[in-house]
């Protein structure tokens, strides 16, 4: 398998990061080469081996539904790139 | 005083021959003197640090003393602490003063330990050399030109040359263990669920876990019983009683050889020819110690590990792009100065943000679990995950803990990998296999290999037998000196 520059274009779209260009062809090389470590993986076969996604197979816990944690905007908000009345400040998104 | 064990330091502070204010002040000058040649800490506070200090000093007066009252610690700089730059090595967070304090950090505050400061690291804890950070690469104190490992290597490093008796870390391939035997420590990596993850900056959450690192394993298991522990809000935090791991060493045992009936297994996988001749020599001399002590070596068979690394750079890939997507210039971190509509400002903010390794990370994640993609990456990678785990549990019925080495090679140079992931990412070869399997493992320093560079021999227990790596290798540091050398930089 090896990625074509325009596949790597889709995936920095998914991921929002922005791809000059000029890095887009370095990016591709060096993708490439992770996925040619990566494809060892193909050869195994694995029919029939149960996912393992946590070592204790635990289940998730659940809890009381109440409210446990003191509000604290303020706090929070202070180290926001822009906040106004309460509010985060994004660009418009609608017209 | 800077090259006193824990347990000297606190029989010193109990004894009133130093006040922890004192103590502070002597690590907080080493720091002075050090830090510009080392690039050990990001953050350093005195005036925090002198202040809880006092605290300490307090406490200690009232008799309300525990194990690490008055201690001085470092944390790594992905644990949250209330008040303080948590920047995780990035620039995409090199103005988040955090709000709140991660459950490690309360841990230890509520111990009495005292923060001297925040550690350098590898961004979002993503290398293997401690060279993918904003702030800088982290010397290596036992040669300045060379890394001390990563992602950790600002808590290794700061430990390794005495800027800081006790630091944190944490490994998601070989985070704690890798730059402590890089750098002639000892560092733990507790099982999956025993340390809270709440507050600590998240990578891969399958594989995340905070440990200690240390110049003994006696050390370390005084910083880890005050780490470990429940915390409801981690959804993974296991309900288990908590362990006394300093108690727990000092288990009594034949003098002599107080490693009798302890099997350590070999795998044959893990001596193969990746690893360096001067490594093989010190881990080699080291299992003779260990047979010496009355311990016998079963060998034992890992046929799955080579997968451990392909496994790992899609699972952990794949958690990172997922975990990171919250960085996006909305609600704290970097956001760009020059921006169109909000999809443009993400795009920007995360470009600027994060550097190379980070981006690579994120897009080889969002492409494994793009569309069409799952089953055949990560679904694949979590069903190689399980025949690893097997593998460490078929071992274990012959063995009390694995033993081997911690990395193929010692330190290398600044720059060396650094243009290339895929030499990067083999260098943790011995590690990622005991995080895909939630593993503990503990790196301690077995000998030095060409040039003076420490060498580390990683042992690998059960799940849960962090009391019984820790006993072993203090017996180890019990009969040898290799945890005791220093850097001359340190002197």
């Amino acid at each position: 398998m090896a990625l074509t520059l325009e596949q790597i274009r889709r995936i920095a779209d998914l991921s929002r990061l922005e791809l000059p260009e000029a890095e887009a062809e370095a990016t591709r090389v060096k993708l490439n080469g992770i996925f040619s470590l990566i494809e060892q993986m193909q050869a195994v076969d694995t029919r029939g081996v149960e996912p393992m996604s946590h070592p204790q197979d635990v289940s998730q816990r659940l809890r009381e539904d109440r409210v446990s944690e003191a509000d604290r905007r303020d706090d929070y908000q202070r180290i926001a790139p822009q906040i106004e009345a309460g509010l985060y400040l994004v660009p418009k998104v609608l017209e | 005083m800077i090259n006193a064990s824990l347990t000297e330091l606190r029989a010193a502070l109990d004894a009133r021959k130093i006040s922890s204010v004192e103590l502070a002040q002597l690590f907080l000058q080493r720091i002075e003197r050090l830090n510009p040649t080392i690039n050990a800490f990001i953050t350093v506070d005195p005036a925090v640090a002198l202040a809880s200090a006092r605290e300490a000093d307090a406490r200690i007066a009232r008799g309300e003393t525990g194990p690490l009252t008055g201690i001085p610690l470092a944390h790594k700089d992905l644990f949250c602490t209330e008040g303080m730059l948590t920047s995780c090595g990035s620039k995409m967070l090199a103005n988040f003063i955090s709000p709140y304090d991660a459950h490690v950090v309360s841990q230890l505050k509520a111990a009495g330990a005292v923060l001297l400061g925040k550690t350098n690291m590898d961004e979002f804890a993503m290398g293997s050399s401690n060279e993918n950070s904003h702030f800088g690469p982290v010397a290596n104190p036992w040669d300045l030109k060379r890394v001390p490992g990563g992602s950790s290597g600002g808590s290794a490093a700061a430990v390794a040359a005495r800027m800081v008796p006790i630091a944190t870390g944490t490994d998601t391939g070989g985070s704690v263990r890798q730059p402590a035997a890089l750098t002639g420590i000892t560092g733990i990596k507790p099982t999956y669920g025993v340390v809270s993850r709440y507050g600590m900056v998240a990578y891969a959450s399958s594989l995340d876990q905070g440990g200690a690192l240390a110049a003994s394993a006696s050390d370390c298991a005084m910083v880890l019983s005050a780490m470990a522990g429940f915390d409801p809000r981690d959804s993974t935090s296991l309900e288990r009683p908590t362990e006394d791991y300093s108690r727990a060493i000092e288990a009594p045992a034949p003098v002599d050889k107080p490693l009798t009936g302890l099997r350590i297994g070999l795998p044959a996988e893990f001596f193969g020819p990746g690893m360096a001749d001067d490594v093989r020599a010190s881990i080699e001399a080291a299992l003779d110690t260990y047979r010496a002590l009355g311990a016998r070596t079963v060998e034992v068979s890992l046929p799955n590990a080579q997968l451990a690394i392909p496994a790992y750079y899609v699972i952990a890939p794949a958690e990172a792009s997922s975990n990171l997507s919250r960085f996006d210039g909305v609600r704290y971190g970097h956001r760009a100065a020059e921006y169109g509509d909000l999809d443009d400002m993400y795009r920007k903010s995360r470009a600027e943000g994060f550097g190379a390794e980070v981006k690579r990370r994120i897009l080889v994640g969002t492409y494994v679990l793009s569309h069409g993609y799952y089953d055949a990456y990560y679904l694949q990678a979590q069903k190689l995950r399980r025949l690893i785990a097997d593998d460490f549990q078929r071992a274990f019925t012959a063995c009390d803990v694995i033993a081997g080495p911690t990395s193929p090679t010692t330190a290398w140079a600044i720059g060396e990998k650094s243009d290339d992931p895929v030499q990067m990412y083999l260098s943790d070869i011995y590690t990622i296999a005991v995080n895909l399997a939630g593993l503990p493992g503990l790196s301690h320093p077995c000998g030095f290999g060409k040039g003076n560079l420490p060498v580390g021999l990683q042992l690998i227990g059960d799940y849960f037998a962090e009391a019984r790596l820790l006993n072993t290798a203090h017996r180890f540091q019990q009969v040898t000196d290799w945890h005791a050398r220093r850097p001359a930089i340190a002197a």
